[in-house]
């Protein structure tokens, strides 16, 4: 290699980014050296996705040099900074689902012979290619029956075939499931061996101290500290992104559990849901936790009647009710705040105040109440602090902890005794996150039942008084808050333990 | 809300309420979107009417401005019901072959079983319905896309036209059956009235019902809005409903202006319709559209064809300039987007 460790393989220089009205990135200067894993940590918002950008030329930044190996860049597309060796691994997928692996591997640089796409060579390369990121599959696979961890690999595998020098990721482990992220690690350890800069953009602390060599913190567009790993812990993580202190991340109010609000016994789903029973109390906080993929949202929308069951009883409040629809369970008094926002929670060109009274409308025989309606939105607003300069403002232009406050204020609404949050915290900003906390608390103490699903473990042994763990569609066990430990909800939902006992 | 949420919060120092200082000049700038989306096409119309006031001198007399209504009228009711369809993501294709059949069964239902014609009308915009109401059952029950659905339509609605007719025009209406599409009352067209009435009603019930209300939260995010309770299959199947009435309706007055049926009517009428709404602001896309906007363009392309007649311009060039008046309304609604990034209703 003929970079040498001590000098930076790449220098962004005074770079900035404006865009009508604001700079998304304003004067950023940083130094990547080449095998060190550097985090590129900041809330919502702050100008890590916009920086990213201009590293991989989909952006032209406004002012300012990138050098590569001493060389300034010009601004010539994405295409360039590929040729430059400067990749990007995008959190949605750049791949074509209908091209098979080595199709999309070589795409635009389709190896050649007598004109013709040479493909026995194309094959051949992306095998080895796949190899070095631990894939073991054939490359005249389609990319559409690979699973997001396997995509995710093949874009990786990709970048090497580019030979790139510099590899942003942009939170690549939002979807992946835990031992998939600890292959992806795994692979990262590697390109950092062979010299290979990474840049990595990511909003989970846990990760950031597992990988970071360094770590740099930008908030409003501004970088506000680089800092080798050594030199940051949790706590000074989170002041720097935000701004100021949090005390509590998790503010779990002390409640009072009453009778049970929500029986549900024997629920089935075919291929999905296999005898699923509980009781929900009020003023509960109940966790479901569990791997990816084992059931947890399936068995909520099964409750909700978001997704047909085969077999199963539902009572609240001790009475029997037939759910078929989410309709009917709104009914019932059940609510459910969906795991994708954007995809089935909020109509994304409509207002706040037509979101927030989506679930349960103020009309008189079909005809709108305009100023019930206002007047809602306006109580909503205050009482959850949704900060809005405008109630009419299409929520599509909201931040993401701000879209939050809006589907938990449509399910307020309703008046729902039960209420499922589903990942409530997926891309929100830490401050916004203990908000959300905060409210979710006040709704127990109120009464509320709560069920609350999570892929991070942290927010449920915090935030639950009991957490059932869910594996392979099936209640593998129930923890009360007394014998909460990561490692036993673990074992339930890896089936450790089982194994232990044969 | 009843159950307060008490603000009072472990959560340490709160940022202020943040965005207020700019919220005047923003809310400003949001209305302005409004106003400037309908204006471009608005001011298209104004433009085009004054050019042609002054380019040709039949342009701005009462005969032909009447003409310009009732011939407007036609696509202008479909229009009303295709914003409804366009809004929730949908679309028709069959308007057309159903304005066609109803406005033929409605004129059968006259001259060969002797229904009076105020009853036929009914009769007419009746098949529509019925027309409509398959569309949506096989939309929402057999799980067909609106686009295949309304495909299928178009071809069978227009088969059916020419085995109830073999293709020939019915006569024998009564001149009275003429009221509908050519009368006036106080010197006002019929169909000018017929338009605006249902315009109103339209933009009442797409403003201030719940069913307006849900077409655009079915429209904006389908499964948003089934996960919050709305029955959007019910929904869905009365709005292409609403649209089989209207274009069986839309037939009656079609067959109306001619007085008898024709079986080659409405043959295109379709791509017009969807024109007009798109050219008023509806996203193909889904959850936006609005009545008056889909009214102005359905208008303007009225306007564009009659001088286009009156100034002597091959019909050819007719269709070539409807089309560019498509993308350009089009491209004017996606650079708005775009420059009034903070867009709102």
């Amino acid at each position: 290699m003929s970079l040498s460790k001590d000098e930076p393989v790449l220098r962004l220089q005074h770079i900035s980014k404006q865009f009508p009205g604001v700079f998304a990135v304003n004067d950023v200067s940083l130094d990547v050296y080449p095998g060190e894993v550097h985090v590129v940590a900041g809330e919502n918002g702050a100008g890590k996705s916009t920086l990213m950008k201009l590293l991989s030329q989909v952006e032209k930044p406004s002012s300012g040099t990138i050098l590569l190996n001493h060389e300034p860049i010009r601004f010539h597309g994405p295409q360039h900074a590929q040729s430059l060796g400067i990749a990007m691994i995008y959190q949605e997928f750049a791949l074509a689902p209908h091209l098979t692996i080595a199709q999309n591997m070589f795409l635009g640089q389709e190896p050649l012979r007598l004109g013709l796409i040479d493909r026995s060579t194309e094959i051949q390369r992306s095998r080895t290619l796949l190899k070095q990121v631990g894939l073991n599959i054939d490359p005249r696979r389609l990319v559409s029956g690979l699973s997001v961890a396997e995509q995710q690999l093949v874009e990786i595998a990709k970048a090497l075939s580019l030979d790139a020098k510099v590899v942003i990721m942009d939170e690549p482990t939002a979807t992946l499931t835990e031992q998939e992220i600890h292959e992806l690690f795994n692979v990262i350890h590697n390109m950092t061996e062979r010299g290979i800069a990474i840049l990595y953009i990511s909003h989970r602390l846990d990760e950031i101290f597992r990988i970071a060599h360094r770590v740099t913190v930008m908030r409003d567009g501004q970088v506000v500290a680089t800092l080798p790993r050594a030199e940051i812990d949790e706590k000074k993580l989170i002041r720097l992104m935000v701004g100021r202190e949090i005390a509590n991340l998790y503010p779990k109010p002390s409640t009072t559990i009453g009778e049970v609000v929500l029986r549900v016994t024997g629920i089935t789903r075919a291929h999905v849901l296999r005898n699923c029973s509980f009781e929900l109390h009020a003023g509960e906080i109940l966790g479901f936790a569990g791997l990816v993929g084992a059931g947890r949202t399936e068995l909520a929308r099964a409750i909700f009647g978001a997704d047909r069951i085969d077999a199963g009883t539902i009572e609240v409040e001790g009475k029997k009710v037939r759910i078929k629809s989410p309709e009917a369970a709104i009914q019932a008094g059940i609510g459910y705040l969906t795991e994708d926002r954007k995809r089935d929670g909020l109509a994304m060109n409509l207002g706040i105040d037509q979101n927030i009274t989506m679930a349960h409308l103020p009309v008189v025989a079909g005809i709108l109440n305009l100023g019930q309606e206002r007047r809602t939105a306006l109580q909503a607003r205050d009482q959850l602090r949704i900060r809005t300069p405008s109630i009419r403002r299409k929520v599509e232009v909201l931040s993401g902890g701000t879209q939050q406050k809006v589907i938990v204020a449509r399910w307020l609404e309703t008046q729902a005794k039960v209420l499922f949050f589903d990942e409530p915290t997926r891309g929100i900003d830490v401050g916004a996150k203990a908000e959300i906390f905060d409210l979710i608390g006040k709704l127990a103490q109120q009464g509320r039942a709560i069920i609350l699903i999570s892929s991070y473990l942290p927010e449920l042994l915090n935030m639950c008084d009991r957490i059932l763990v869910i594996r392979e569609g099936q209640i593998a066990g129930a923890v009360e808050r007394e014998q909460f430990s990561e490692e036993r909800i673990i074992a339930l939902a890896t089936g450790a333990r089982e194994i232990e006992a044969q | 809300m009843k159950n307060i949420i008490n603000s009072s919060s472990e959560v340490a120092d709160q940022p202020p309420i943040e965005e207020v200082g700019a919220s005047f000049t923003q809310r400003l700038r949001e209305r302005l979107v409004d106003v400037v989306a309908q204006l471009a096409a608005g001011g298209a119309l104004i433009i085009v009417f004054i050019y042609l006031t002054f380019a040709s001198p039949v342009f701005l007399t009462l005969n032909n401005l009447f003409n310009i209504v009732s011939q407007t009228a036609v696509t202008a009711v479909i229009a009303i019901g295709m914003t409804f369809v366009i809004i929730t993501s949908g679309i028709d294709l069959s308007v057309g072959s159903n304005a066609a059949l109803s406005g033929v069964l409605g004129v059968m239902l006259i001259v060969n079983s002797g229904v009076p014609w105020p009853l036929a009308i009914l009769g007419g915009t009746i098949i529509g319905g019925i027309i409509g109401l398959v569309n949506g059952l096989l939309i929402n029950a057999a799980r067909l896309s609106p686009f295949i659905t309304t495909l299928g339509m178009m071809g069978v609605a227009r088969g059916l036209v020419s085995i109830f007719t073999n293709s020939v025009g019915v006569y024998g209406t009564p001149d009275d059956f003429q009221l509908l599409g050519q009368g006036t009352i106080y010197g006002i067209p019929i169909p000018l009235l017929v338009v605006v009435l249902l315009a109103l009603l339209a933009h009442l019930i797409l403003n201030r019902t719940r069913l307006g209300r849900y077409t655009y939260a079915i429209g904006s995010n389908g499964e948003a809005a089934r996960l919050s309770g709305i029955p959007i299959k019910r929904y869905l199947t009365l709005i292409y409903v609403i649209q089989g009435l209207l274009a069986g309706f839309a037939g009656m007055i079609a067959s109306s202006r001619v007085n008898s049926g024709q079986p080659n009517f409405g043959i295109g009428l379709e791509l017009d319709v969807i024109a007009a709404a798109v050219i008023g602001g509806a996203s193909l896309f889904g959850g936006q559209g609005t009545i008056l906007g889909t009214l102005i363009g359905a208008f303007l392309i009225s306007i564009i064809r009659n001088g286009a007649v009156l100034l002597n311009v091959n019909i050819y060039y007719q269709n070539v300039i409807i089309g560019v008046v498509i993308w350009l309304a089009v491209f004017w609604d996606q650079f708005r987007r775009r420059k009034f990034a903070v867009a709102s209703r």
